[in-house]
């Protein structure tokens, strides 16, 4: 879900008027000059997730060997301003997809305390199609997740961690779970947390599986036990969020790339990448590609690099590439000829109109049915959408019915560009994101697709005459 | 749709939740603003069923008037395989409420309105996206007195009035504006009438008074004035009623009036009276030479009652009982007796922190209350919970005024609101009435305790405004004649002699005073049936025929006599500032009571017992049923889930 958030948080930085600024510093040529200019493959030493494949033992003895809670004390006492620099200073960038600088929204938890408590919501509901990344964290290395929980704590005052985790992931979940006990009978957190005399718990609570509980607003109702819909913003979690406390939400992989990013440093995480786009990213790779795999990888690596190297390549060879969702479902679609050259970041794929997300490759080759593909996923957001606001209720539905028509031709060409004008409706004119993420995809369809789908209507109205949806049109 | 552009913003953001902040440009009719509205309505209308012509919304409906607005009047929606529409089964809300689902645009305001201003957590989504259902998960009538309204809140046809069903369109009727009479807080309403008949009421808005809330009796007992309409003169013969014409009834009254000895005529008022008859009544008593014009309600804790308005109103604003902190309510239940006033307690309730303590029954409250006490003694104990308030309020019952306990009650209470007080413009202590007439009454000079003055002074002719509380405890003896004016012929029309058919506050229309002594004109909305005429004219018609000349014969005329008596009859729509509240301690009858243990008793516990609490109302066939289907609700396993 959080992967459809990309756009509505660059819109909302301009909102606040006081991170403009902020970002302007940060993103200004000072910090980050671009000097490097070839991305990946990422040396093995450079790696923050070391058991991703579970060859080694997932739990506190097996955490501790890899260098998990190694002077996790040392890293608190180091006092909330160090940490939150050093976040800066990485320039790490929210892994849930939206992409927001971290240190800065840690930073904003930092203002002066009201008497309430702070808390830290951590969003383990992955559940975009395509995204299988905090599931290999949960799985294999639940303690860089519990001790990225204490350091970002420590970092904002709060008080305790939600863990709000994916119903289906139910190992995951049981992983967890004993990671926590592991790290609250070791006396790592709890009462006095790694003896540093600060006091954090960590909870987890499972959700029941429904993909709009990953937005952070929804995700905060679901914690507090009601329907999850997402809430209107302004007021934002960070002033108004669980139980009426200031709140932040963050990513698993988010969450659980921070020590490493304390104890290495955070230059050494932005030596990582192009500016604005630093460090590593785990990368998934799924759909026609020989090997199939979760990998680690630097920011800013070319795609067409990445799936060579890492998934053995396309089925059938490069040629047979038809598109590549890049960045989970909700993202648009991008045609081979784009694939030849698109980075791998951030910036790299708003470049060609699409966008990060939470980097799920989706590889299709030339047996797929794309227009099917795609209206599967319109389905699928059809299924999801909360039912709060009209242009999400109504419209994804509305395009689910005639996308489903596009599969084999029964429609007119107009319908087309009223399908195009249906998703720029729903873009934008809903709470949360979900609208924007059913859209996209269908933008995406539209945009590089077009003779696909007229083709498949001319072929229809050949052999069946023209469809009734010419006349009734 | 209510989708706006905000400069700076890059898309367009929801109005109604949107803080305002200092230099915000706002744009609500640019293009983009325009394009996401008119994009959110063809949302709408994709799963909107188009039975406007069988619809009673039609024509008053914020969707259709949108559509209009905007104009698209062909879908782009091509559902080639005829799957049609969204189909939604209805809910049963109960007798008052009709339900056509299907019609739903999920805005939820109703959902919102019950949560939030009922305090009743009955409605609520079920489903998610497309198959999201607005209901009650379980069939549960809308256990609300204020369940009318999420009829009028409903912007399209999912919610329509039951007993209004398919009687008229909005564009046939004809609207005067009107005051509820059914409780004391002067609602503002609009009584909607068609060829001479009334067919349904809506609130009118009124930030002052009702906010836009109506009660649900105010809103549906009107179908009680078809119901034992008094519509000829009559007189009793033989114990039998006898129909004839006005001159021949208003020979005999005046006959009735010329013979007794001034001393022995009185006139009691009943709740509906308004004060044009009031005053009219007063004056000819008093010409006759009689001071004996009272209305049914007792209050006799002080000997000043009548003098001070402090001491029988609210003296706080409505509008200013939503700030308040702390609430103390002394043998009332507001929820039944003011709805709308108790829609200003559960906003301070919700929105400002406000505690409740109650020192009376256990009673069916909206809001969390603490049971602090039961009588005139717990009151000591009440004193330390508004200790710390910033704002308290004190509201007493008008019918613990009544009970022996009075005085000592009335003497504790000030004392306590005395040491609470914070400032002159936050009135502590507030009495709640409950008849629409009281205060206006109060206002002319009538004074309270009808039944003990026709106990202890025997008249011999009793000039009755359509009194009828007064007859069920109290039978005339042979020797006195009663004189009914009145509109509904009940327990007190039963035991007249002589019964001069008058007007209904929707006929007559009227000055009334709520319970803040704010005068409000209803106007009248339809003439009286039959041989029926206004009340005042009745009284005036009396007078003419005793050879008295009252100076005044047309609406304005009346007029000029209120301003006479007290400016602030014609002083429309403003609350007067009290005054000589001071005096009231001094003037505090002596204690007679020795049963201050005796626990307090509020009339109207339960919402079963809302419906039909008077004679006007327990005529009306829809208050019956509501109560009826209220009792079999009581039964359900679901009533309290």
């Amino acid at each position: 879900m959080a992967g459809a958030l990309a756009r509505i948080i660059h819109g909302s930085k301009n909102q606040l008027g006081f991170v403009g600024p902020l970002v302007a510093v940060n993103n200004g040529s000072v910090r980050f000059q671009q000097t490097k200019t070839s991305f990946g493959p990422l040396a093995d030493s450079d790696r923050i997730f070391t058991n991703l494949y579970g060859r080694h033992d997932w739990r506190l003895r097996g955490a501790l060997q890899r260098g998990d809670w190694y002077k996790t004390k040392e890293i608190i006492l180091k006092g909330t301003d160090w940490i939150v620099n050093e976040l800066k200073t990485s320039g790490l960038r929210g892994r849930g997809g939206a992409g927001f600088p971290t240190g800065m929204k840690w930073s904003f938890m930092n203002k002066p305390s009201d008497g309430r408590p702070k808390y830290l919501v951590v969003n383990a509901d992955e559940g975009e199609p395509g995204t299988c990344k905090d599931r290999e964290i949960m799985r294999h290395d639940p303690h860089k997740l519990v001790e990225g929980c204490l350091i970002a704590g420590a970092a904002m005052g709060a008080q305790a961690a939600y863990i709000y985790i994916r119903g289906e992931f139910y190992n995951e979940a049981s992983n967890l779970q004993v990671a926590i006990a592991e790290a609250y009978q070791a006396g790592l957190i709890g009462k006095n947390a790694c003896g540093s005399g600060y006091n954090f718990d960590v909870f987890v609570h499972r959700g029941a599986g429904a993909y709009i509980c990953g937005e952070e607003t929804a995700l905060i109702e679901s914690i507090e036990g009601k329907q999850g819909k997402p809430r209107l913003k302004p007021p934002f979690p960070a002033d108004v969020g669980l139980f009426g406390c200031p709140t932040t939400v963050n990513n698993v992989e988010t969450i659980a790339v921070s020590p490493t990013i304390c104890r290495r440093g955070g230059s050494w995480f932005a030596s990582f990448g192009r500016a604005r786009n630093s460090g590593t990213k785990l990368f998934n790779i799924s759909g026609h590609v020989n090997t199939p795999c979760t990998v680690e990888e630097e920011m800013s690596i070319p795609l067409k690099e990445l799936i060579e190297r890492h998934a053995g390549g396309v089925c059938g060879g490069w040629d047979n590439l038809l598109a590549i969702i890049p960045g989970g479902s909700s993202t648009p679609l991008i045609p081979k000829d784009v694939c030849e050259t698109a980075i791998m970041d951030f910036d790299g794929l708003v470049a060609v109109q699409t966008s990060l997300g939470t980097a799920a490759i989706i590889v299709m080759d030339k047996s797929t049915d794309i227009v099917k593909a795609i209206a599967r996923l319109i389905m699928f957001y059809k299924h999801e959408s909360c039912g709060q606001c009209t242009p999400c209720r109504e419209g994804v539905s509305w395009m689910n019915k005639i996308i489903y028509r596009f599969v084999d031709g029964n429609a007119s060409p107009k319908e087309i560009d009223m399908l195009w004008e249906i998703s720029k409706q729903i873009e934008g004119h809903t709470i949360c994101a979900l609208g924007d993420g059913a859209a996209w995809p269908v933008q995406g369809l539209i945009r590089h697709f077009r003779p696909e789908l007229e083709r498949r209507m001319a072929v229809y109205a050949a052999a069946h005459g023209p469809s009734l949806a010419e006349r009734l049109y | 749709m209510c989708l706006v552009e905000i400069e700076g913003m890059w898309k367009p953001q929801i109005a109604c939740a949107m803080p305002v902040a200092k230099n915000m440009k706002i744009r609500t009719n640019s293009e983009v603003a325009y394009k996401a509205q008119e994009s959110v309505l063809e949302f709408l209308l994709t799963d909107h069923p188009l039975d406007c012509p069988i619809c009673d919304q039609g024509g008053e409906c914020d969707l259709q008037d949108l559509s209009m607005k905007f104009g698209s009047d062909r879908t782009r929606f091509t559902d080639i395989h005829f799957e049609g529409k969204r189909a939604v089964e209805n809910k049963n809300l109960g007798p008052l409420i009709r339900t056509e689902m299907t019609r739903c645009i999920h805005c939820t305001r109703c959902i919102r309105f019950a949560s939030q201003v009922c305090g009743l957590d009955v409605l609520g989504t079920a489903g998610r996206g497309g198959e999201m259902l607005v209901g009650t998960y379980v069939d549960k009538m809308f256990l609300s007195e204020l369940s009318g309204n999420i009829i009028d809140l409903c912007p399209v046809g999912a919610l329509t009035n039951k007993p209004y069903m398919f009687k008229a369109r909005p564009w046939e009727i004809n609207r005067a504006n009107s005051i509820d009479v059914t409780d004391a807080t002067g609602t503002n309403i609009s009584v909607n009438y068609r060829f001479n008949r009334v067919l349904r009421v809506l609130p009118r808005e009124n930030e002052e008074v009702n906010q836009e809330w109506l009660s649900d009796k105010g809103r549906w007992s009107i179908d009680s004035l078809d119901i034992q309409r008094l519509v000829t003169p009559m007189y009793k013969c033989n114990d039998c009623l006898v129909a004839t014409e006005w001159d021949i009834v208003l020979k005999m009254v005046s006959k009735q009036l010329k013979c007794t000895k001034p001393f022995d005529i009185m006139a009691i008022a009943g709740p509906y009276c308004n004060a044009e008859t009031l005053v009219a009544t007063k004056d000819l008593l008093n010409v006759l030479g009689s001071e004996h014009t009272y209305i049914e309600r007792n209050v006799d804790y002080s000997e000043a009652v009548v003098d001070i308005r402090a001491s029988y109103s609210l003296n706080i604003c409505m509008k200013n009982i939503a700030l308040s902190d702390k609430i103390l309510l002394v043998g009332t239940n507001p929820r039944f007796e003011a709805p709308v006033l108790n829609a200003r307690i559960r906003q301070a309730y919700m929105f400002n922190e406000c505690d409740v303590y109650v020192i009376g029954p256990k009673c069916e409250y909206n809001y969390h209350v603490e049971y602090v006490g039961q009588s005139v003694k717990d009151l000591s104990n009440a004193k330390k919970y508004l200790q710390n308030a910033k704002s308290p309020l004190i509201f007493v019952g008008i019918d613990q005024l009544q009970t022996p306990n009075a005085v000592t009650l009335m003497r504790e209470l000030i004392r306590i609101s005395n040491s609470l007080k914070k400032s002159s413009d936050w009135k502590v202590l507030n009495i709640l009435p409950k008849e629409a007439s009281f205060a206006g009454a109060l206002e002319a000079g009538w004074k309270p305790g009808g039944l003990k003055a026709i106990q202890s002074l025997k008249p011999r002719v009793i000039l009755s405004l359509g009194a009828d509380d007064v007859f069920r405890q109290w039978s005339p003896p042979k020797d006195c004649t009663v004189i009914y004016i009145g509109f509904q012929g009940d327990s007190g029309a039963a035991c007249a002699s002589i019964i001069l058919p008058g007007s209904a506050y929707t006929e007559a229309g009227g000055t009334f005073l709520n319970m803040e002594c704010r005068s409000q004109y209803a106007q009248p909305a339809v003439s009286p049936p039959g041989k029926a005429r206004y009340d005042w004219k009745i009284i005036r018609a009396i007078a003419e025929y005793c050879q008295i000349c009252l100076f005044y014969t047309d609406p304005d005329s009346i007029c000029r006599r209120l301003a006479q008596i007290s400016p602030n009859f014609v002083s429309c729509g403003t609350c007067q500032k009290r005054l000589f509240e001071d005096l009231i301690p001094q003037l505090l009858a002596n204690d007679s009571s020795d049963c201050v243990g005796q626990p307090f008793d509020v009339c109207m516990k339960k919402l079963k017992e809302y419906y039909c609490s008077d004679i006007y109302t327990s005529n009306s066939p829809t208050m019956v049923k509501a109560q009826k289907a209220v009792m079999k609700m009581e039964k359900s396993p679901y009533c309290h889930v």
